[in-house]
């Protein structure tokens, strides 16, 4: 069977499986057995990729399958992957495998939630392997059943508010997507058969003024979901009323759809419109990167203090792709990566220390490391990944793009990499403030003194992020050939001026 | 007339069949066995709607009054799904104290309508229209009273007769004026022109049909109507009283109406809009079901208009194919919220708070039926409302496209408002749990696994669209 198929089906036999659990352990049995098995797979996914990539395979993308679906319109069940698609792929893998060992201790109807969180996962990679348009916009659009549900009803705080408001926004976006879709398909000049296939797409050519019309919307549709400025007021409400596992997910990797899509969906097939027009997006990523920083500093809530950070990290990812070269691009999706392993692992820590400590306010805890020294650590390393200290993986992802944003030598670049770049000033600054006042310090309160220390699930869910963190900051070569190696296709068709 | 001629109005025989078998049946039930009606209406018309999945011939009968082939065919195979759907869903309602007397009345009269859509769907003359036209409203209206304990019944029928009354004279105005201008009644023989009389012909002409669709802002019946009427007359009147008469457009506005594209593709562009737009901002604040569902199937009827518009084939089929979705996804809803009133009585989105936890199974039918209606993937609504954007942007209509998904957005709120109730919201005190029937559980199912099917199963659309293609 082909090994992109499996990681639609695992996930789907997964829950058909899960539906005949009846205790809580078996339900986590299964859905823990199902995720490492799907981790597995992606790991023999990228061995497999870099096998063929040395035996000297260049073709766009590997391991193709296709399936005709609706012939008459030119959609089939197109599925194959290159590097990118192959690295977000195995991000996705790790997150979910934590994920379910973040939310182990779901009480309230834990059977359904494991459901739903496995397929969001399931619409996530049906969205990274896919060819055809129609089938990825599927695939993007399965999330907000699940979304709505996870949020609705295992959220807190003000939750209903949040999972209205986060599944009317991205659906928004995908409003956007669908005009789009559309008009790229119909415009596209082509004799003959019209087709939803990506690649195929690519090799078309849609008129310039039809470009400019359709270039912001697939741009903004896919951007609401990767938090582009004026359109990322859902991320801070969503991720902090969502679930510990959810958070993780959506900020993980449902985000980074939309750097994906950005990418290989709107810049690739509008390579024109995406030259004239990226300024207009740059000034809004910018404005992404430095007022998510800012805005971090001021909150009090952990959760709010990630989400806000992740509309920052995610601004660059965005902004790294408008500066529409190699080596940026190569940095945005290094970046997408090295943030969907922090994220997670930061919305990990946060649902772990709030199931101990009740609270998620910061100034009303403190001192933890001296009470929970392991998970306290843990947070330090993701905070100092997030501040890009060299040797983990913020520091390549960030490097990488400043390093392609400084090619180009005009002065509206300049200006918008030197307010990018200074974000990672206010970072420190928001990372040290919280390591500061969350873990040292005198312990808050001498119930404190009793909290368990970590479990062994808490500790799989952390080790395995940092691993990936780790290994990404140590050795990213092979990575970032693998990113980039795929971009030729996209960037060649980029004029740059 | 030879057999051969006779099978061609297959449709229209085995429906009358039945109608016959029925009373007669009925005069041989004991007072005590009334309820016998029921399954036996059941059956007959499963043995109906299968007979319509035979293979059959095109032609046409007395003289080009009635045509079939197998377009038209599949249209009223999608339809009779649907009433065999209704009729399935309507048995615990029928042996309430109440109607106990009167079951088969109901039944003799659905059939009728049945039959009118039939012959309307069939017509190849603007007198058989009308008579079609006549013949699936008139039963209704009576069926839409049938609660005469309830007051609002009786409302509802009135309601729904004058209307009709005034769209059927409005129509009958339209078609005396293209009769005039044309000089014929047959649609074989009538050649539309951009010519005054026949545009204000046809003006008449749609906005007597838009009566029946429900489109704005001939839409004011249709929210009374629905609230006051037994909710399986209700789910019929949305469905296929809707469904019908949007496949008569589809057919006349790429035959007979042909000609004068460029005048009715504004007045549907208008219309849709409208339509979208009004049916959404008013299911926004309803809370009675009934009611709600209404308004959501008044702004599912402008998008519908959105595949109408186009005029071409695969336009016509994303038509075809979503009525074919609705029929299920609106059905599916219209179940549940019949299984829960029979039950509790209860019909406001309120009392559904916290349904979930005592009935998970309908909870999730429910919800799978309105997240068909809004569109969302993997279910079936998805690619019918798909395919009816990707007809519009096919002539170019992106502008209209637009505000439709902005609408479809706008309408996932509304349909997210009853599933939050469901899932959500707590109760003190939720609908207990319950089972209802079997008839309707299996009409459930059915509507279910179409919702969960039909997507996937493209062959369906491939089908549709060959047929559509081979009839233009």
């Amino acid at each position: 069977m082909n090994i992109l198929i499996a990681h639609i089906a695992v996930p789907a036999i997964t829950t058909l499986v899960m539906m005949f659990a009846r205790t809580q352990k078996q339900v986590r049995a299964v859905a823990a057995s199902g995720m490492t098995l799907q981790l597995l797979l992606s790991l023999i996914l990228l061995y497999l990729f870099l096998q063929e990539r040395a035996a000297g395979n260049e073709a766009v993308v590997l391991f193709t399958q296709s399936y005709f679906w609706y012939p008459s319109l030119g959609i089939s069940f197109d599925i194959g992957v290159d590097g990118i698609a192959v690295a977000m792929i195995l991000l996705t893998s790790i997150v979910i495998f934590t994920g379910i060992f973040a939310s182990w201790e779901v009480e309230k109807l834990y059977k359904e939630f494991f459901i739903s969180l496995i397929v969001l996962a399931t619409g996530v990679y049906g969205f990274f392997v896919s060819l055809d348009l129609f089938v990825l916009f599927l695939f993007f659009e399965l999330a907000v059943i699940p979304m709505y549900l996870l949020i609705g009803i295992w959220g807190s705080g003000p939750k209903e508010y949040a999972a209205m408001k986060l599944t009317l926004m991205l659906m928004g976006g995908s409003a956007l997507l669908v005009v789009g879709i559309l008009g790229v398909y119909f415009t596209a000049d082509v004799e003959g058969l019209r087709t939803f296939n990506i690649l195929a797409l690519g090799q078309q050519h849609v008129p310039i003024e039809m470009q400019r019309i359709f270039f912001p919307m697939l741009f903004i549709g896919f951007g609401v979901i990767g938090a582009l400025f004026p359109f990322h007021t859902w991320s801070p409400d969503g991720h902090s009323s969502a679930p510990t596992a959810v958070s993780m997910l959506h900020a993980g990797v449902l985000m980074k759809l939309g750097g994906y899509g950005c990418l290989k969906v709107a810049i690739f097939l509008l390579p024109e419109a995406a030259n004239e027009m990226s300024w207009i997006f740059l000034i809004l990523t910018s404005i992404s990167v430095i007022y998510g920083a800012l805005a971090t500093v001021v909150q009090t809530d952990l959760k709010y203090i990630n989400a806000y950070s992740s509309v920052s990290h995610c601004g660059l990812v965005l902004f790294a792709i408008l500066m529409l070269n190699k080596t940026s691009s190569t940095g945005a999706v290094l970046q997408m990566i090295s943030h969907g392993l922090m994220t997670a692992l930061f919305f990990a820590l946060i649902g772990m220390l709030y199931s101990r400590t009740k609270t998620r306010i910061i100034t009303e805890m403190g001192g933890l490391m001296k009470v929970l020294p392991f998970l306290s650590v843990c947070y330090v390393i993701g905070g100092l990944a997030s501040l890009g200290l060299p040797g983990l993986s913020g520091f390549v992802a960030e490097m990488t793009i400043f390093v392609g944003a400084f090619e180009h030598e005009d002065l509206f670049h300049r200006v918008a990499t030197i307010i990018a770049v200074s974000s990672i000033v206010v970072t420190a600054v928001y990372i040290l403030r919280v390591v500061g006042m969350l873990l040292m310090g005198p312990i808050k309160s001498e119930a404190y003194n009793n909290f368990p220390k970590a479990k062994w699930f808490e500790k799989i869910a952390t080790i395995s992020l940092i691993t990936g963190i780790l290994v990404i900051g140590l050795t990213p070569l092979w990575l970032s050939n693998m990113i980039r190696d795929s971009l030729g296709l996209i960037v060649d068709k980029l004029v740059l001026k | 007339m030879s057999l051969q001629e006779l099978l061609l109005m297959r449709h229209e025989w085995t429906l009358i069949g039945s109608l016959l078998i029925l009373l007669v049946l009925e005069l041989n039930f004991t007072d005590e066995g009334k309820t016998k009606s029921i399954p036996s209406a059941a059956i007959l018309f499963a043995l109906v709607t299968l007979s319509g999945f035979l293979p059959s011939q095109s032609g046409t009968l007395f003289g080009g009054m009635y045509v079939t082939d197998p377009l038209r065919i599949l249209m009223k195979n999608i339809l009779n799904l649907g009433v065999l759907i209704v009729f399935l869903q309507s048995g615990s309602w029928l042996r309430a104290k109440n109607n106990y007397n009167r079951i088969t009345e109901f039944y003799l009269l659905m059939l009728s309508s049945v039959i009118g859509v039939s012959f309307m769907i069939s017509a190849g003359n603007f007198l058989m229209f009308y008579l079609g036209l006549e013949l699936l409203t008139i039963p209704i209206a009576a069926a839409a009273s049938y609660e005469q304990y309830k007051s609002k019944s009786a409302e509802a029928g009135i309601k729904l007769i004058l209307s009709a009354a005034f769209a059927s004279a409005l129509l009958l105005f339209g078609l005396s004026m293209l009769y005039g201008a044309t000089g014929s009644m047959y649609f074989s023989k009538m050649i539309v022109t951009a010519d005054v009389l026949h545009v204000l012909g046809f003006v008449f002409f749609f906005s007597g049909l838009a009566f029946k669709i429900s489109v704005v802002p001939f839409h004011l019946w249709t929210a009374d109507v629905y609230e006051g009427s037994p909710t399986n007359v209700t789910s019929y009147l949305s469905v296929v009283s809707k469904g019908a008469a949007i496949f008569v457009f589809v057919l006349l506005s790429v035959t007979l109406f042909e000609t004068i594209r460029q005048v009715w593709q504004p007045v549907i562009y208008g219309t849709a809009i409208f339509t979208m737009t009004i049916g959404n901002l008013f299911a926004i604040r309803q809370q009675n079901l009934k009611r709600f569902l209404a308004f959501s199937s008044i702004a599912q009827a402008g998008f519908i208009l959105l595949g109408v518009i186009g005029g071409t084939a695969l336009a016509m089929a994303s038509v075809i194919y979503f009525v074919l979705v609705y029929v299920f996804s609106n059905l599916a809803a219209f179940g549940v919220v019949i299984a829960i009133e029979q039950y509790s009585g209860k019909i406001n989105i309120n009392d559904y708070n916290g349904l979930y936890h005592t009935n998970p199974r309908l909870s999730l039918a429910m919800m799978l039926a309105l997240f068909s209606l809004a569109g969302i993937p993997p279910l079936a609504g998805f690619f019918g409302k798909f395919f009816l954007f990707t007809a519009a942007a096919e002539s170019g209509y992106y502008v209209l496209l637009f505000i439709a998904v902005a609408n479809a957005v706008v309408s996932l709120y509304y349909y997210l408002l009853v599933v939050k109730a469901m899932f959500v919201n707590k109760n003190e005190s939720p609908i207990k749990y319950f089972h209802s029937d079997y008839p309707t559980r299996i009409a459930l199912s059915a509507c279910v696994v179409g919702i969960l099917v039909i997507g996937f199963y493209s062959p369906i659309f491939e089908f549709i669209k060959q047929l559509c293609l081979s009839s233009l």
